[in-house]
């Protein structure tokens, strides 16, 4: 895959996070008790043979950086081609950058111009999935697509908006896009990943952010869509959309299914992250875990259930957390129990505190907190 | 090449023959260890926590695990320019080559490689222990001693003072007497294996051992007697925290289940000492609804369905539904099928145990079983499947080139 670039945009909206991301880009969000979101985005193209990876920065970005460094964990620590960021120009006094994916391709067009692959595929990064981008390739390759949208048909993507529903005839053609239609046209949904010619980027990203346009997929490829050839590549895996509290806490506990978690981790390549030399999780005598995932250096004489443990939890005599997601280096005094909640890193539970939420409003407490 | 104050070099050629199976593909520094680690790992570690970023490993049994394993050394930090790790086997000079007859023959054959870096100070290590250690701290006492080796030493029990290297120490520390795995002992402080020395003095020690035809190149037989004999000033340097040499198939299950106390002497999870590893990122063990798991130690992508009670699990092993694991070592990507039982035994890496298949169980009266070790612990090889009817009495080695009629189909 030395003819195929790999392009990761941070720049999907966040709101629907709420805590999670007041302090850092979507990219950044701890998932799956040792992973970032990003990790699966950036291992699957890893893992199709991508060598060329940019990633878009716009704001936020710091705990980002802290996570992938030099790209080293993805093997993209690279004389040649490997991990490149490129930061959107700022906007003004706060420092922010501007979250507009042309603008932000614009700005680095020099990185697009060097680049010695044909093709590139350009991509969010809020879809947890482990997906074959040189399957996609081929099919892009195969049709001779302008440009092959990946999409998804797994019913709870679009229960959980925005999402960009698509209609592909017979051979795959896309007929037609729709953003959040009222009116469910297609159970196709786009997980946000385009292949194209590299040529053919750079020529919508030149004349668009030129127009001020902002968005390379509704303002730029989307109205271009009975011109171009643009092609469906269904990807059936497992797909998680993390666009809100909700379908974070959602596919979150997907993991809990053995099945979801064999998907997503052995399918097509190991999902990387980055490595922190934790020791194994001690059970002592005396605890009680089941249906949880439990990361490394956790030690557990508690009680666990349906629930995700993230690095270096230790979970008390007495403590007792259910269905919740516990995130790197909680400390919880003794007594403490947890329903329906989420602990950001590094939260402090003092003595006897209950903390009870609800599943489809998960009680978020934000990092450093103290309770 | 930049000079180093001081150069490690850790032997690691070792067979490990008393490891039996376990050791059949491998060198004993490969063997898992703690449910993540590999034993050479520990050694690693400390050098790179004391602050040694130059360590030649010497290699020669099996090295194929070894060296895929420690790479470039960036999984310990030791991926280093003008240093780092330097994986050394045995090479070919004009006059022909040999294999490392000894340990002090080993560290000889690579005198140009330590030259090189010029150092004031050689670290020995063997990397077939378990222990967290400050080199750095030995080599400040190494200094303030003004000696030409210190070797760390640690109290043993005086009935097992035969199976070590034995130093007996003035009040300052100075040795007076070694015994080589003496009959009678005159001390209970063991030699760990850990040496530092004065770079110019031993490689005049290693030249004239060499030239010698009836040494056997080996450190404690002849290179730290032949420096006590000259009166070289040599120091103990005493070691009170947890150390275990894992040579045996009932030492390597010790040492694992050491670490399953409430309060382990041995701390895998000490942020100031961290315990390196090769990771295989795998993603955190799934616990299933009816698993049951109790004093025991897990690492990541392990799928635990069934009941695993005081043992350790290493990275990637399935337990299923139902099966049962009791005081046992279940090494990397191990699966034990639903309803098998696993008791007092360690498995061999990716080895398959079929459902229901029973391993580690009593024998019944009457039958007769070839016990192997002290402890009576089953060990299974790596690699080999199990079949659904087997029952493995405890104590057995279950190895195929033990069993003459080992099916094909249980290799998996």
């Amino acid at each position: 895959m030395r003819d195929l670039l790999g392009i990761i945009d941070l720049a999907e909206p966040t709101e629907g996070l709420r805590e999670l991301t007041v302090h850092r880009t979507l990219g950044a969000v701890p998932f799956g008790g040792r992973y970032r979101v990003i990790d699966f985005t950036l291992s699957n193209m890893v893992n199709a043979g991508i060598r060329n990876v940019g990633i878009l920065l716009n704001d936020r970005f710091g705990p980002l950086l802290d996570h992938i460094k030099d790209g080293k964990e993805w093997d993209l620590n690279r004389q040649r081609d490997g991990m490149f960021l490129l930061p959107a120009p700022l906007r003004g006094d706060s420092g922010e950058g501007i979250s507009s994916n042309l603008i932000n391709l614009q700005h680095n067009r020099g990185y697009l111009e060097k680049s010695r692959q044909e093709y590139a595929v350009f991509s969010g990064c809020s879809m947890i999935t482990n997906l074959d981008y040189r399957a996609a390739f081929n099919y892009h390759l195969e049709k001779q697509a302008d440009i092959t949208v990946i999409y998804n048909q797994t019913a709870n993507l679009s229960a959980n908006p925005p999402y960009t529903a698509v209609v592909t005839d017979e051979k795959g053609r896309v007929m037609d896009i729709a953003l959040n239609p009222v009116q469910c046209t297609s159970r196709k949904v786009s997980l946000n990943m385009y292949i194209m010619r590299k040529d053919l980027l750079i020529n919508l990203v030149d004349h668009y952010s030129a127009r001020q346009k902002r968005d390379l997929f509704t303002d730029a490829i989307m109205p271009r869509l009975d011109e171009l050839k643009i092609y469906g590549f269904e990807h059936t895996g497992y797909v998680g959309a993390i666009n809100s509290l909700k379908s974070y806490y959602q596919h979150s506990m997907d993991l809990l299914k053995p099945e979801v978690w064999k998907d997503l981790f052995y399918t097509h390549g190991q999902i990387n992250t980055k490595v922190k030399h934790e020791a194994p999780v001690r059970y002592l005598e005396g605890s009680k875990v089941s249906n949880s995932l439990i990361a490394t250096g956790c030690t557990i004489e508690g009680t666990v259930e349906n629930s995700i443990l993230f690095r270096g939890v230790e979970v008390g005599p007495g403590v007792v957390i259910k269905d919740s997601i516990v995130m790197q280096k909680a400390k919880l005094g003794p007594g403490v129990s947890l329903r329906n909640v989420i602990l950001d890193k590094d939260v402090t539970i003092s003595e006897g505190k209950s903390l009870v939420g609800d599943p489809s409003f998960p009680l978020v407490i934000n990092k450093l907190a103290t309770v | 090449m930049q000079k180093k104050e001081v150069v490690a070099m850790l032997l690691a050629g070792g067979q490990g023959s008393r490891l039996g199976i376990l050791t059949k593909k491998l060198a004993k520094p490969a063997v898992p260890f703690g449910g993540k680690y590999r034993i050479i790992d520990f050694t690693l570690s400390n050098c790179s926590n004391s602050g040694i970023d130059s360590v030649g490993v010497l290699t020669q049994y099996r090295p194929l695990t070894l060296n895929a394993y420690i790479g470039i050394g960036s999984a310990w930090d030791l991926d280093r320019s003008g240093g780092g790790v330097s994986v050394l086997p045995p090479y070919v000079r004009e006059q022909g080559g040999e294999w490392y007859k000894g340990t002090a023959n080993a560290v000889y054959q690579n005198i140009d490689f330590i030259a090189q870096q010029n150092p004031e100070y050689v670290l020995i290590l063997s990397g077939d222990h378990i222990y967290k250690m400050d080199y750095s701290k030995m080599l400040s006492y190494h200094k303030s001693k003004g000696a030409v080796a210190t070797i760390a030493v640690i109290p043993v029990p005086w009935e097992e003072t035969h199976r070590f290297g034995v130093m007996k120490a003035d009040e300052n520390g100075r040795i007076v007497e070694f015994q080589e795995k003496p009959k009678v002992a005159k001390s209970n402080l063991a030699s760990m294996g850990v040496y530092i020395f004065n770079w110019k003095e031993l490689r005049s020690y290693l030249e004239a051992d060499e030239a010698d035809p009836n040494s056997s190149n080996d450190f404690g037989k002849n290179i730290i007697p032949n420096m006590l004999e000259a009166n070289e000033p040599m120091y103990a340097y005493a070691f009170k925290e947890y150390w275990k040499d894992v040579g045996t198939i009932d030492s390597l299950w010790e040492a694992n289940m050491d670490l399953l106390r409430k309060d382990p002497e041995l701390k895998l999870n000490d942020s100031k000492w961290k315990i390196f590893s090769l990771n295989q990122t795998l993603p955190p063990q799934l616990v299933g609804p009816g698993a049951d798991v109790q004093g025991s130690l897990l690492s990541d992508g392990c799928l635990v369905l069934g009941k695993v009670h005081h043992s350790v699990v290493f990275t990637g092993a399935q337990i299923g539904e139902g099966a049962e694991v009791i005081d046992s070592v279940i090494m990397p990507g191990v699966q034990i099928g639903r309803g098998a039982t696993v008791h007092k035994a360690i498995i061999g890496e990716n080895t398959i145990v079929e459902p229901g298949a029973k391993i580690g169980v009593p024998a019944k009266p009457g039958e007769n079983v070839e016990i192997s070790n002290e402890n009576g612990i089953t060990v299974i090889e790596d690699n080999v499947c199990v079949p659904q009817s087997m029952r493995i009495v405890q104590g057995t080695v279950l190895s195929v080139a033990a069993w003459p009629e080992f099916p094909e189909e249980w290799i998996s």
